[in-house]
């Protein structure tokens, strides 16, 4: 339990990826295989047994420590966390444990059916040999989750590295069914539960934003011009018999997407799909704050499905045959493509529509209604293009619409990291709500070092009030902030949040009570609903 | 009549006609300790502890006009003796003891219980009132001994010199620093900050021996610095010169470390729960000791803290005070985190 603890420490220490894979490598490294198990399923969410209720554990700390309940009150909410706050009150532990990870959660296994009172006394009894740290993980193991920012994608990184296994391989292991309390760590990674041949993608083609005029790229009779889709990239790998839907964060994010395993009937085996996972209803692409209610979900519910029903648009086909297509032309994996999904009538897969246009006046004139139909632009493949590893310059551009752009204000500025540390980069803007303002968005880039310099110095002259890093400004400076998307949001005070907003331009020539309000928001809102 | 009343400028005695730790500018200042929360600019007279005055010379202004006291010593100021005993919260920090008539009131200051090596260690002083700081008046603050605390900051920085990293340890210049020093003083090379380095010259001036430091110039290469321990004041943080360090790590030392969530919101590589302020058990232990009738609660947690003392029979108020807390390295978490909070 004393290296389970001190890596979560490393962990929580660390805002970067490397030092948390570093932290993971060297666990891997000397954990007990058993250990190891358990720190692969808490960090994917799969939670060991629970046979004692948190109220419990609290009222047990309550009657050990002697705190009124109130105190015990004010001390969670300084403390934000109940596992924590347990751990820290309780005196110090008279006894040592040297018990690892997985005993203590067999331990727990076995309490399931035991009455209270042995069950408070095994607690009792653990909490008085464990230090603070190794007191919170075993109240977490019990009743919390391990939220400690390992995605799945670093945790699988650092088990590649560790045991020099294919990434994809480890992803589609940990992703399986496999039960916790019997598997080895070695079956698990090697992934004797899964057969990994089947599952394995490609990685995906890219492209560079356009930023030359459309001309420029020669005739448009080489060009295939399609929609570009605002969802998550995503793979359907079908290959004997069995159906897997990757992300482009290279997730395996099949469970996610019940609307989409019908495909494992309607294709043949042998076969690689690329294409968008976008919410869809009749055919038509709903937004992305529709499709985010799908995202990250470890059960879906009735409403969701029917809120945000999930479609996927097909742009390629990367095998077919179980043979490697991606050297073939565009036009020719269209072709297949076409063969093969075109009958798809009534179902929520369908190949993403091109567009015919004769001109590049023409297609830049149906670009300006991308919005309208939820895309946020065109995309233009070279007809004879392979489908690249990555991004390669040259076969593959995307042509963005415009953002969406409102004036707000800044209210709040805090410094920056790296080389504009000394200086207030960060900002936050509002706009107004009747009398009062109301933060909508925070923002970072966009300005140039000598705008950085003014704003800095403005700043520093007009500073209200001071939060740590933090300043309350003086209302006056206006910018134009550019963003994607609009959602509602319960988190946000304004109930609304933007998408990438970044600064597009200081308005000098505006004053704050010329900015936009929260009212203009609001419609744009409903206006792409 | 009691001797002592909660005013705008500060804590006031109307019967000596003097104020304890004014935070506006006043004749006669009685100061708890040098930490700038606790002492401004601008007073006419300033009453301090012997090792105080050079430091308050050297911080605000070499002209101001200081008279001092040992601990235990007394002067009488219209009627009211005043006398000091240790704080133990950093170099030259006092409770101040008034006795007017019989009535003693004791206004701590800020004050850790644990000896700490280097401050002269808190003395309880019995007294009918007593003014209490209550910066971690939560039972989650419980501190470990200092000697594991400092074995824990020793093994990070052999770990990290290992790994060719830099340690650079987030201290306020004056007292964290100085303890850090004393206690982390050994075979590693310890290389200070000017702000440090200037303190602890006035401090090794007045008498207190320090351990050797090296201050740290343009010359000072990066590789000596790797191979050491750094130790700069809170206001370098973020800056480029640590940047530009070879690997640099960091770790603050401060008692709001304790807890995971302030640990986090700092966003530096380590966290050291090591505090000049008593914690939970400390602040209930000094107040006992007192035997006080009566407790005044500032500075921190008072709302909870004073509601306990009551529910535990001892007679409690909750004072509001303004200290500026620009200064205070281990305050300033403590207003992130109540933004955070919002």
């Amino acid at each position: 339990m004393k290296r389970f603890a001190q890596l979560i420490q490393q962990l929580e220490l660390s805002n970067k990826t490397n030092d948390k894979i570093a932290a993971l490598v060297n666990y891997f490294n000397h954990a007990d295989d058993k250990d190891k198990v358990w720190v692969i399923a808490l960090f994917t969410g799969k939670k060991p047994k629970r046979p004692i209720k948190s109220a419990l554990l609290k009222y047990w700390a309550i009657n050990i420590t002697e705190t009124p309940e109130w105190l015990f009150a004010e001390s969670y909410a300084n403390v934000g966390d109940l596992s924590e706050t347990i751990a820290l009150l309780l005196p110090p532990a008279e006894n040592t444990s040297d018990f690892q990870l997985h005993k203590w959660v067999e331990d727990l296994h076995d309490l399931e059916g035991k009455d209270d009172e042995t069950k408070k006394e095994f607690i009792l009894s653990a909490w008085n040999k464990l230090e603070t740290q190794e007191r919170f993980i075993f109240n977490k193991l019990i009743s919390g989750n391990f939220r400690i920012g390992v995605s799945n994608k670093m945790l699988v990184n650092a088990l590649a590295k560790q045991s020099s296994l294919d990434s994809a391989q480890i992803m589609h292991s940990i992703m399986g069914k496999w039960n916790p309390y019997e598997i080895t760590f070695h079956e698990l990674i090697n992934g004797i539960h899964v057969n990994t041949d089947n599952s394995w993608p490609y990685p995906f083609c890219l492209a560079y934003a356009l930023e030359q005029e459309p001309e420029k790229l020669g005739n448009i009779s080489e060009w295939q011009a399609e929609w570009k889709w605002d969802g998550i990239r995503g793979q359907i790998v079908k290959r004997n018999g069995e159906l897997f839907i990757w992300s482009r964060g290279e997730e395996l994010v099949t469970e996610q997407f019940p609307e989409l395993h019908f495909m494992i009937d309607v294709l043949p085996d042998g076969v690689v799909l690329d294409g968008e996972i976008l919410a869809v209803q009749n055919k038509q692409v709903l937004s992305f704050s529709t499709l985010q209610q799908r995202l990250n979900r470890k059960t879906i519910n009735k409403k969701q499905l029917e809120d945000a029903p999930i479609g996927f648009f097909v742009y390629d086909i990367l095998e077919y045959e179980a043979k490697d297509f991606r050297e073939e032309p565009l036009s020719i994996r269209r072709k297949i493509l076409e063969a093969l999904i075109g009958g798809l009538a009534e179902s929520p897969v369908m190949i993403s529509p091109v567009i015919n246009c004769s001109s590049w006046e023409e297609l830049a004139e149906l670009r300006q209604t991308s919005r309208s139909i939820n895309s946020e632009g065109i995309m233009l493949k070279k007809l004879s293009s392979h489908y690249h590893s990555g991004r390669k310059r040259g076969d593959w551009w995307k042509w963005k619409i415009n953002p969406y752009t409102v004036d707000a204000v800044m209210i709040y500025a805090q410094k920056g990291s790296g080389r504009r540390a000394n200086f207030f980069t960060d900002y936050t803007f509002a706009v107004r709500d009747g009398e009062n303002l109301v933060t909508i968005a925070k923002a970072y880039s966009g300005l140039t070092d000598k705008e950085i310099k003014e704003v800095n110095s403005f700043v520093t002259r007009n500073a209200i009030e001071k939060f740590g890093p933090v300043r309350t400004v003086k209302p006056e400076l206006v910018f134009e902030i550019a963003f994607e998307g609009i959602a509602e949001s319960k988190r946000h005070k304004a109930g609304l949040a933007l998408r990438f907003p970044r600064i597009l331009r200081w308005r000098k020539d505006k004053k704050a009570d010329e900015i936009n309000t929260l009212e203009d928001l609001r419609q744009l809102l409903q206006s792409t609903l | 009549m009691a001797l002592i009343e909660f005013t705008k400028r500060g804590i006031y005695c109307k019967q000596g006609d003097f104020y304890i730790d004014p935070w506006w500018p006043v004749d006669y200042a009685v100061t708890t300790h040098g930490h700038s929360d606790h002492v401004r600019f601008g007073n006419k007279y300033y009453l301090c502890h012997t090792l105080t005055k050079p430091i308050i010379k050297r911080r605000i202004s070499e002209d101001l006009n200081v008279e001092t006291l040992e601990y235990g010593e007394s002067i009488i100021r219209n009627g009211v003796n005043i006398s000091f005993f240790p704080a133990g919260h950093i170099i030259g920090s006092a409770q101040v003891r008034l006795a007017y008539k019989g009535e003693i009131c004791v206004i701590s200051g800020d004050y850790k219980i644990e000896d700490d090596g280097i401050t002269a260690p808190f003395e309880p002083v019995k007294c009918h009132s007593f003014v209490s700081e209550s910066t971690f008046g939560l039972p989650v603050y419980k501190w470990q001994k200092q000697e594991v605390v400092f074995n824990g900051i020793k093994s990070w920085v052999s770990d990290n010199i290992m790994q060719q990293k830099t340690s650079v340890l987030i201290a306020y210049s004056l007292g964290k620093a100085q303890r850090l020093i004393k206690n982390l003083a050994g075979d590693i090379p310890i290389y200070v900050h000017n702000s440090i380095a200037n303190l602890n010259e006035v401090i090794i001036d007045a008498g207190v021996k320090l351990p050797k430091t090296i201050r740290i110039t343009p010359e000072t290469t990066k590789d000596e610095l790797q191979k050491g321990i750094v130790i700069v004041p809170p206001a370098m943080r973020d800056s480029r010169w640590i940047k530009n360090l070879a690997h640099p790590v960091t770790g603050i030392c401060s008692g709001w470390m304790q807890v995971r969530a302030h640990r986090r919101w700092q966003s530096a590589d380590a966290g050291f729960a090591l505090s000049d302020h008593a914690d939970w058990p400390g602040l209930m232990e000094a107040i006992t000791a007192t035997g006080a009738e009566k407790v005044y609660v500032t500075h921190g947690f008072t709302a909870a803290f004073s509601r306990f003392l009551n529910d535990e029979g001892i007679e409690a108020a909750e004072v509001l005070t303004k200290f500026g807390q620009e200064d205070d390295e281990e305050n300033k978490v403590d207003l992130v985190d109540q933004n955070e909070n919002k």
